[in-house]
């Protein structure tokens, strides 16, 4: 049912590949540099937030944030800021340097997004809260005939929030096509997997008994992400949910698919390393 | 509940007779009446929509939303709703509004200042009959300590019509404490409901009664009909807007009075009489007693009018706390002041 744009083009990719590279970057700064990051989920939500961004599925504006017939992103695993803050100064929402300033003190860069950053929809941090004010920002679209959508990026742990299967209930129950759920499903939630912690699966199967419309992605394959990020909705007058299959702490060899880097501060030792890895092409897809 | 079959202008004869004495009917006429001249007013349910929202239903069933029974979405979606410059009104209880969704209340519409405005029904022990459950004596201490949250308390059921109307021109959340019993009418005809402004009722020099909701300033004033036989001069003022408090009209009834009690159908912490407490304290302290509901749940099943009776805030009970109020401050100067007067 996808409608695709066609395929990610090769020079494109390359960019993409790139600026991926760089946002990681910067993450693993904001973990050396700062108390400490939430490394894990930040690292795995890189190359979702790119397509976001920059391959042109988000139409927002960094010269004026709060542009008329911009689309909504609330990025509701708001504990993943490092991420969020280097693709918002990337995309030219924030400029460069301040990243510097991640949770020193007088910094707007909180731990967790606030909503005086450019760029931030809404404050999030307390997980749950971002799909069922995305609902109402789709309602209201809907309503206004509006051609703007309201993307989310969700957490797979933080669907473990009852308020996100009231949402989802609410989303298909209103018919909003114009809403999609991006899950970044690393598996790994702070007190381990997932399917340890409290089960997800079936996961696709419960989304789908909720009446959205499933897809599911290597989410760190820049070119599927390109495919079915421009494919949405997939089903017309239906929600639109990514089960983005992802790598907790990819990129970083000693933080991947484990809770231990779910947040810490880098050592140097471990921040020249982590940089290394990153230079050297770390962060590819899964497949 | 009550259909509303006719126009009729809010506070006259035929409006009040179809409203019945009932905050909650008055606050949806106003929504109502607020949606045919504001495109951006939404109404938004919690499967209670049969409490006065099936008129709404019926005329704007596109601004009308029910979201079944998820209290903490219901929050959530009218915080969506308002970033996009609509004026969306949540109609729940009081205590789920305000206790099951707080952190929604808290975080998407508080803090991000939401122009979202709570309607909490229910509130206080009017709910009696239904148990603790659906008794709502901590909604004021909760939405008052919320920052940016505007806090009203109508006295009546026009005033629950002004408020609302004021609500809706405020920028910004708004709670309305509202309820479900036919309550007394105070007020005879419409006035204007001006946030942060409280209204002296009645003036009197031995002890300022300062009252905020329904029935409970109904019965203030009934208490001070009562007290004057005995000599007792009471000053009476609503507060109905709680948060912000009229602190120059307490400073000034502290001055003239030396002796404040407080009358509120909620917790003694941390609601009218904690918010004139805190005014007081430090502006102007006085002694201060507190009617209001003891500091425990609410075991007993019975009906409004009972409740009220044994929680002491009926016309009786609030006249003997004054008395009291007056014995403990001592000096007795009520009494030969009234005898002097007499004679």
């Amino acid at each position: 049912m996808i409608t695709t744009t066609g395929v990610l083009d090769e020079s494109r990719r390359a960019s993409l590949t790139a600026l991926a590279r760089r946002i990681r970057k910067h993450i693993v700064n904001l973990a050396a540099h700062s108390a400490g990051a939430h490394v894990g989920g930040s690292m795995s939500a890189v190359e979702i937030l790119t397509v976001l961004y920059f391959d042109g599925v988000l139409t927002v504006n960094p010269d004026d944030p709060e542009m008329e017939g911009r689309d909504y992103f609330i990025f509701s695993k708001g504990h993943c800021s490092a991420a969020l803050y280097s693709v918002l100064a990337e995309r030219g929402f924030l400029p460069m340097e301040e990243l510097q300033t991640y949770k020193q003190m007088g910094s707007r860069l909180a731990g967790h997004p606030s909503k005086d950053i450019p760029g931030v929809e809404l404050a999030t941090g307390s997980l749950g809260h971002g799909l069922p004010v995305a609902v109402g920002l789709a309602i209201a679209g809907k309503h206004d005939h509006a051609a703007y959508r309201v993307f989310v990026l969700v957490g797979d742990g933080e669907c473990q929030e009852g308020t996100t299967w009231e949402a989802a209930m609410a989303a298909a129950h209103y018919g909003l096509g114009n809403l999609t759920v991006i899950v970044d499903r690393n598996g790994i939630q702070e007190d381990g997997p997932t399917e340890e912690v409290m089960a997800l699966e079936p996961f696709a199967q419960k989304w789908r008994s909720f009446g959205w419309a499933v897809e599911e992605v290597d989410g760190h394959d820049l070119a599927s992400l390109h495919q079915v990020l421009h494919g949405v909705p997939f089903q017309y007058g239906r929600p639109s949910v990514i089960l983005a299959h992802t790598l907790k702490g990819h990129g970083i060899s000693f933080a991947e698919n484990t809770n231990k880097w779910h947040y810490g501060k880098l050592s140097p030792e471990q921040k020249r390393l982590a940089l290394e890895e990153i230079e050297s092409g770390a962060g590819s897809p899964l497949s | 509940m009550s259909a509303f079959t006719t126009a009729a202008a809010p506070g006259s004869r035929e409006w009040l007779a179809e409203i019945g004495g009932c905050a909650v009917s008055a606050c949806r006429r106003a929504q109502l009446d607020l949606a045919r001249v504001d495109e951006r007013v939404f109404s938004l349910e919690g499967d209670l929509g049969d409490f006065g929202g099936d008129d709404f239903r019926a005329a704007y069933p596109d601004r009308f939303i029910d979201v079944g029974i998820a209290e903490a979405n219901l929050v959530g979606i009218a915080a969506g709703l308002a970033f996009r410059g609509n004026v969306p009104f949540v109609n729940t209880f009081a205590t789920f509004a305000l206790m099951r969704a707080c952190e929604q209340v808290r975080l998407d519409v508080c803090y991000h200042n939401a122009n979202v405005k709570i309607a909490g029904t229910f509130a206080g022990i009017a709910a009696g009959a239904s148990g603790p459950t659906h008794q709502s004596v901590e909604d004021l201490a909760v939405a008052r300590c919320l920052p940016n949250m505007v806090v009203l308390a109508p006295a009546d059921a026009l005033d629950a019509y002004q408020a609302t109307v004021s609500a809706a021109l405020h920028n910004g959340p708004v709670y309305l404490r509202l309820g479900l019993e036919p309550t007394p009418a105070v007020y005879a005809e419409p006035h204007s409901f001006e946030i942060g402004r409280g209204r002296m009722l009645a003036q009197g020099r031995h002890v300022g009664i300062v009252a905020a909701g329904l029935s409970s300033v109904a019965n203030a004033l009934a208490a001070s009909r009562r007290l004057r036989p005995l000599g007792i001069l009471a000053t009476v003022v609503d507060m109905p807007s709680i948060k912000p408090i009229d602190d120059e009209l307490l400073v000034r009834v502290a001055r003239e009075t030396g002796l404040v009690v407080t009358v509120e159908e909620h917790s003694v912490l941390g609601g009218l009489g904690g918010a004139v407490a805190e005014v007081l304290g430090e502006r102007c302290p006085v002694p201060l007693h507190r009617v209001g509901i003891a500091d425990e749940y609410c075991g007993v099943v019975g009906p409004y009018l009972s409740q009220l009776q044994r929680c002491g805030l009926d016309a009786d009970g609030i006249a003997a706390t004054v008395q009291m109020a007056l014995k403990m401050r001592g000096g007795d100067a009520w009494c030969y002041e009234s005898q002097a007067s007499e004679s």
